[in-house]
């Protein structure tokens, strides 16, 4: 289908944008545009104006600052993929960014779209939440940062306000003795996963985070699960993860299904969370 | 609020100027104002690849970018692609291969293989890399591995010329 008609700005600069989201309650911000597009093509969305943000280069950098990664929101999910940055610094979305979708579409696809969007089985917002992150949020009222444990609401539901925009995300880099394990189970290739498991050990300080993705409205931290597996118990961190998650059964898999599947993974992810 | 916006471009090494609806999406405005029709219209929402083009030198889905965000910018098509010899191998071998039965995936076929072959600078893709490549691309005749047979003689015999 085609996309209902809409009006279109592109952004000069940030403030820019943040004035022409200001003026605008109905706009919507038009990042990569590899979810929006779609859900305009089949009209489940109609803005009245799409703000384009493609054109901020400051937005669009992948840096190291202060023992941290930051990265730009516009920053391409490829660019991100086939960083020596992001490989040393942040080895779990490395990990992560080969299961988006397909390679036309991580050309385009952003990292702080896949953020606002925060569709609940993508593997971005849970690499996030594992990581500890931190989101940078610009709007005419100044600028915010959001953790990511704060950040994830409900169903594409965020802690962004109308009138706001991401500007960057940020983890802290990985250190030597850091494990990060990744592992998702989807029916084909770069499809959304039925279930995934994005998982981080600190050593300093020593913190284990599991964060579930594609069983609920948000990705979801298994705590039970972390302090089993904490305590070097696998069998009891995967019998924790039956009562860390809830998941709604759909048309791939039922919820028992996807509970069985999130015990699978979470073996496979501590396997890889062992020191070599 | 939808008023015509004004663009210019290139194509195919072309400039091209044209006045559109904010709406239009990329392999649309090639099809219907610049009579390209060399990329197709499967899906619309990003997953079959049968639109698939190259926008400053990177393959895109033509159905999920709006003309007027290519303002300024470089598009690449099958035609264009085509016509510079640059894939003149890799469509050889898809004929040897029986690599196409109706067609209609093979533009966005050869653009993304093309990617692959490119970024592998000489070394040669495994059938693996060149399967997760293609995830992307639905061929609905399927024919996936005699296109995967395809990619994979173009990688061995541009790796031994690039010796």
């Amino acid at each position: 289908m085609k996309p209902a008609p809409f009006a279109y700005a592109k952004a000069r600069s940030l403030d820019h944008a943040i004035a022409l989201l200001d003026g605008a309650p109905e706009a919507r911000i038009l990042a990569g545009g590899q979810s929006l597009m779609p859900a305009l093509n089949m009209r489940l969305s109609a803005p009245s104006l799409l703000v384009d943000i493609n054109r901020i280069s400051e937005l669009s950098q992948i840096t190291q600052r202060n023992g941290q990664l930051e990265f730009g929101a516009l920053a391409r999910h490829a660019e991100a993929e086939h960083s020596r940055l992001v490989a040393q610094l942040a080895p779990l979305i490395a990990k992560a960014l080969p299961h988006i979708a397909h390679p036309a579409i991580r050309n385009r696809g952003t990292i702080g779209g896949s953020i606002a969007l925060a569709d609940p089985a993508a593997e971005l917002p849970a690499c996030l939440l594992a990581l500890g992150g931190e989101i940078e949020i610009a709007s005419r009222a100044g600028r915010r940062t959001v953790a990511a444990d704060a950040f994830f609401k409900g169903l594409f539901e965020t802690a962004l306000s109308p009138g706001e925009i991401i500007t960057t995300i940020r983890i802290p880099a990985a250190q030597p003795q850091d494990r990060f394990g990744f592992a998702e189970l989807a029916r084909r290739h770069g499809d959304y996963a039925l279930v995934g498991l994005a998982a981080a050990a600190r050593a300093k300080p020593r913190v284990l985070r599991l964060a579930y993705f594609g069983v609920g409205t948000t990705p979801i931290r298994a705590r039970a699960a972390e302090a089993a597996l904490e305590r070097g118990d696998i069998d009891a961190a995967v019998a924790a993860v039956a009562s860390d998650l809830d998941p709604n059964g759909d048309v791939h898999a039922s919820a028992a299904a996807k509970r069985h599947l999130a015990g699978v993974l979470l073996r496979r992810v501590a396997a890889q969370l062992s020191p070599p | 609020m939808s008023d015509r916006i004004d663009i210019a471009l290139t194509v195919n090494g072309e400039p091209v100027r044209a006045e559109i609806e904010p709406r239009q999406n990329l392999v649309d405005f090639l099809r219907e104002a610049l009579q390209l029709t060399g990329s197709h219209i499967g899906c619309e929402h990003g997953v079959c690849g049968a639109c698939t083009v190259r926008v400053d030198g990177v393959i895109v889905r033509g159905c999920l970018l709006l003309a007027v965000q290519c303002d300024g910018l470089s598009v690449e098509t099958i035609e264009g692609i085509s016509d510079t010899g640059e894939i003149a191998d890799l469509q050889a071998a898809f004929c040897a291969r029986n690599a196409l039965q109706c067609g209609f995936c093979t533009p966005g076929m050869l653009l993304t293989a093309q990617e692959l072959l490119r970024r592998s600078n000489g070394g040669a893709p495994s059938r693996e890399e060149i399967r997760a490549h293609l995830s992307g691309n639905y061929c609905r005749c399927t024919g996936y591995q005699a296109i995967v047979d395809a990619v994979e003689d173009v990688a061995s015999n541009r790796k031994r010329g690039a010796r």
